[in-house]
């Protein structure tokens, strides 16, 4: 008892101060791309060929899909020009899948729930976590929400072993054919009114599996998405702003 | 007769490779196995007849050899003389519609559709029952014949794909007489991404990216596993600064996945102190590698020539050796409870035990290897990289090894305070230069035709083989990936065996395999 008394004692007190505190993202994180279509030279391609999951494209002005996007800086590292860069902001969560396209005017990050939903679940929020093909990068980083770190409970969220006890799903992985049907089943196992997350690139467009036949380019044809995390894997604070934005919790 | 023998992360040209009659073949297999020799890869490449290759590793002279054969729709299976072919003859049959004949539990291996068309039947009618093209015709993924046990007041459990907790998706089956467990029979392929398909035809842009997310969680290892092979086949030399950089890599991922493991067995014994500071300081591992590179999971770190990312200043070096310092106290604390508790002690103790024989004849590899005394570890036995220049140490305890869920337990634990000393005297040497050879900077470099790369790598799970086999163009013809899950999970099945189903969490999570990994 003692022993275990000294080592909670030397182990400290370890939740961070998130969303009161600012946020300590590590200096090399990969997050939000800037892009800066002034310096686009006229008819370059270096990024788009550059890119190996096709998230970027260039109609009016060059505009990068952060639904797509694996975060690899591959196309910033073939810009001639400087063009494209990735920053270490971590927030990247919005509410419709065409908020992802981002362009020279940068995010739109995701608005809080509807007053009806808020009323049902501004302060208890309770999830089921659906892994459809996911390959366990964007499960540990949902996970991890739940440890003393980021504690998530203290905002009134929980992740739950039941869809019947869940107010919504959490969805990881581009939806493999052979996980379809257990990922239906158990989003029709979920009382309504209900909440889809998409977590991960895999989730929202694929990610690197986009187009093969084994799977369904993410969970966005099969059910109605209320929150699109992006990322390959998002980081933990990624996820966190976005269900803290999703209950009006974040004002910045 | 003389198999191509073979170091890891070395090239042959494809014409070295013997083309063996089956029978030699299935001799030669037989009789590596029981000298001791391990089958690392065994799978089909193509064809009709299907052209089978196999990789054997003997980890006392520490060669691989490699051979090969030619088979009809039929052969005489290695399964029933050699048990740890299970899983890659069930592989076999269902990508390639061949039926290895005697094999005694033919059923799918991940519900995947065949590479090649079926063998059309002369009369057209549909193929026999009981065979693999016959479950799958069902169509649903583990929808097929299970093992049963009849009797008087037997009962069956089914539990999945969707768990409980955040965790990757698999069927589990138990057949039970009360609360004992007399089998378990796991189903997998919920998580099939076509990967290997996919890899087919390559390098193509997206193939690193597809190689990293293999197992999400051992992003590292199957980077480094690919990247050997390409270093390989290209000839490249990798500076002595990114062999280093791998190694911290590497490690890095052992200690997150170890000490988050650690954490999770204490949890699932109820004792929380050390199951809260486990899974807290297993993030910051994660965080260590995003301080590397901006991922914590460590992806665009490896890349093929080298590392993406490099220690560039000193305050960076310092703040990775400082948390590394900060985490080796916290986890010492923190695990250190577990063994001074006697109700988790008891709990561990004689649950979930693999008998040194299973372990042998099913060709277990990783921890859970080390667990039953086998001190497989490619680290030691193929080292290459950094591992050939500086040694990591052997687990000495030959104490703990009864393959039970304390022995896995206390495996992790050692190799945490092996990894923890190695990559502390790691950073203090760092070998300076630069981070990615300068050929590999050259885009677009063709591979060399016709030739076969093997690579293994000590992926915190254990073995992890990528062989890759180029064409008469340069590209990929082939890539076969094991994950040490693909050996392990069956010794999670023979570790249930006569235990209480309540302690199937316990058991899992002394393995924790990789869904993913095994589905592809």
């Amino acid at each position: 008892m003692l022993s275990i008394l000294k080592a909670r004692w030397q182990q400290g007190h370890r939740t961070i101060g998130y969303p009161d505190a600012d946020p300590v993202v590590p200096d090399r994180l990969r997050g939000l791309p800037v892009i800066d279509t002034e310096k686009c030279p006229a008819g370059c391609r270096a990024c788009i060929d550059a890119c190996p999951t096709e998230a970027l494209r260039r109609d009016a002005q060059l505009q990068v899909d952060l639904g797509r996007c694996l975060f690899c800086t591959r196309c910033g590292e073939a810009c001639p020009a400087g063009a494209i860069r990735f920053t270490n902001d971590h927030r990247l969560a919005v509410r419709k899948r065409e908020d992802l396209v981002i362009g020279r005017e940068g995010i739109r990050l995701a608005a809080e729930l509807d007053r009806e939903m808020m009323r049902v679940f501004g302060r208890s929020l309770q999830f089921r976590q659906v892994s459809a093909g996911g390959c366990n990068g964007c499960e540990v980083d949902v996970n991890v929400l739940t440890t003393v770190v980021f504690d998530l409970s203290r905002f009134g969220i929980k992740i739950v072993a039941s869809p019947r006890h869940a107010d919504g799903l959490i969805v990881t992985g581009p939806v493999t054919e052979n996980m379809r049907l257990a990922t239906l089943k158990t989003f029709a196992g979920v009382p309504a009114p209900k909440l889809v997350v998409a977590v991960g690139a895999c989730a929202i467009s694929g990610g690197p599996f986009r187009g093969h036949p084994e799977q369904h380019d993410g969970v966005l044809g099969l059910l109605p998405v209320d929150l699109f995390v992006p990322g390959c894997p998002p980081h933990p604070l990624t996820i966190l702003d976005g269900l803290l934005r999703l209950l009006g919790r974040m004002k910045t | 007769m003389t198999a191509c023998l073979i170091g890891n992360g070395q090239t042959v040209p494809l014409p070295a490779i013997q083309r063996l009659e089956f029978a030699e073949f299935r001799a030669w297999i037989l009789d590596l196995v029981q000298a001791g020799h391990r089958i690392a890869s065994l799978f089909g490449v193509g064809g009709d007849p299907l052209l089978l290759v196999a990789v054997m590793a003997d980890d006392a002279s520490a060669k691989l050899s490699v051979s090969s054969t030619t088979v009809g729709r039929r052969y005489a299976a290695l399964t029933p003389d050699c048990p740890q072919a299970h899983m890659f003859e069930r592989e076999i049959a269902e990508q390639w519609g061949v039926i290895p004949d005697g094999h005694p539990w033919l059923r799918p291996a991940r519900f995947q559709p065949p590479c090649r068309p079926p063998e059309p039947r002369s009369d057209g009618s549909n193929p026999e029952s009981g065979t693999v093209s016959s479950n799958l015709q069902a169509g649903i993924p583990g929808v097929a014949d299970f093992f049963g046990v009849k009797g008087e007041e037997i009962h069956e459990v089914a539990v999945g794909p969707v768990h409980a907790g955040v965790i990757e998706p698999g069927h589990f089956r138990f057949q039970c007489h009360g609360e004992k467990v007399f089998h378990l029979e796991i189903s997998l392929g919920y998580q099939h991404r076509g990967i290997e398909r996919a890899l087919a035809g390559g390098p193509h842009k997206r193939t690193l990216a597809q190689i990293e997310t293999v197992a999400g969680d051992t992003t590292v290892g199957h980077a480094i596993a690919y990247c050997q092979n390409i270093e390989g086949l290209m000839g490249w030399e990798i500076p002595a600064r990114a062999r280093a950089l791998r190694a911290v890599g590497l490690e890095l991922e052992r200690l997150a996945n170890h000490t988050g493991d650690l954490g999770a067995l204490a949890g699932d014994v109820g004792f929380l102190p050390t199951s809260s500071f486990c899974g807290r300081i297993r993030g910051d591992f994660l965080n260590m590698t995003a301080l590397l590179c901006g991922s914590r999971l460590g992806r665009g770190f490896i890349r093929p020539g080298g590392v993406g990312f490099d220690l560039d200043t000193p305050e960076r070096l310092e703040r990775l050796a400082g948390a590394l310092e900060r985490a080796r106290v916290d986890t010492r604390t923190a695990i250190q409870l577990l063994w001074d508790t006697p109700a988790v002690l008891s709990r561990f103790e004689g649950t979930g035990t693999v008998s040194r024989d299973a372990c042998r004849a099913l060709g277990m590899v990783g921890p859970a290897a080390r667990a039953c005394g086998f001190e497989r570890d490619v680290r030691l036995d193929f080292p290459v990289g950094q591992y050939a220049l500086s040694r990591i140490p052997a687990i000495h305890d030959p104490g703990l090894r009864r393959g039970d869920v304390e022995s896995r337990a206390y495996v992790r634990f050692a190799e945490i305070e092996n990894s923890l000393q190695y990559l502390g005297e790691l950073l203090q040497n760092l070998p300076p230069g630069d981070f990615l050879a300068p050929a590999a900077r050259i885009p677009n470099a063709a591979l060399p035709a016709d030739s076969l790369a093997v690579s293994l790598v000590e992926g915190w799970r254990g073995e992890i083989c990528h062989v890759a086999l180029t064409d008469a163009g340069g590209r990929l013809a082939r890539y076969k990936i094991v994950d040490p899950s693909f050996h392990n999970w069956i010794g999670l099945g023979m570790a249930l065996r006569n235990q209480a189903i309540s302690d199937f969490p316990l058991c899992n999570k002394s393995f924790n395999l990789s869904y993913c990994g095994f589905d592809l």
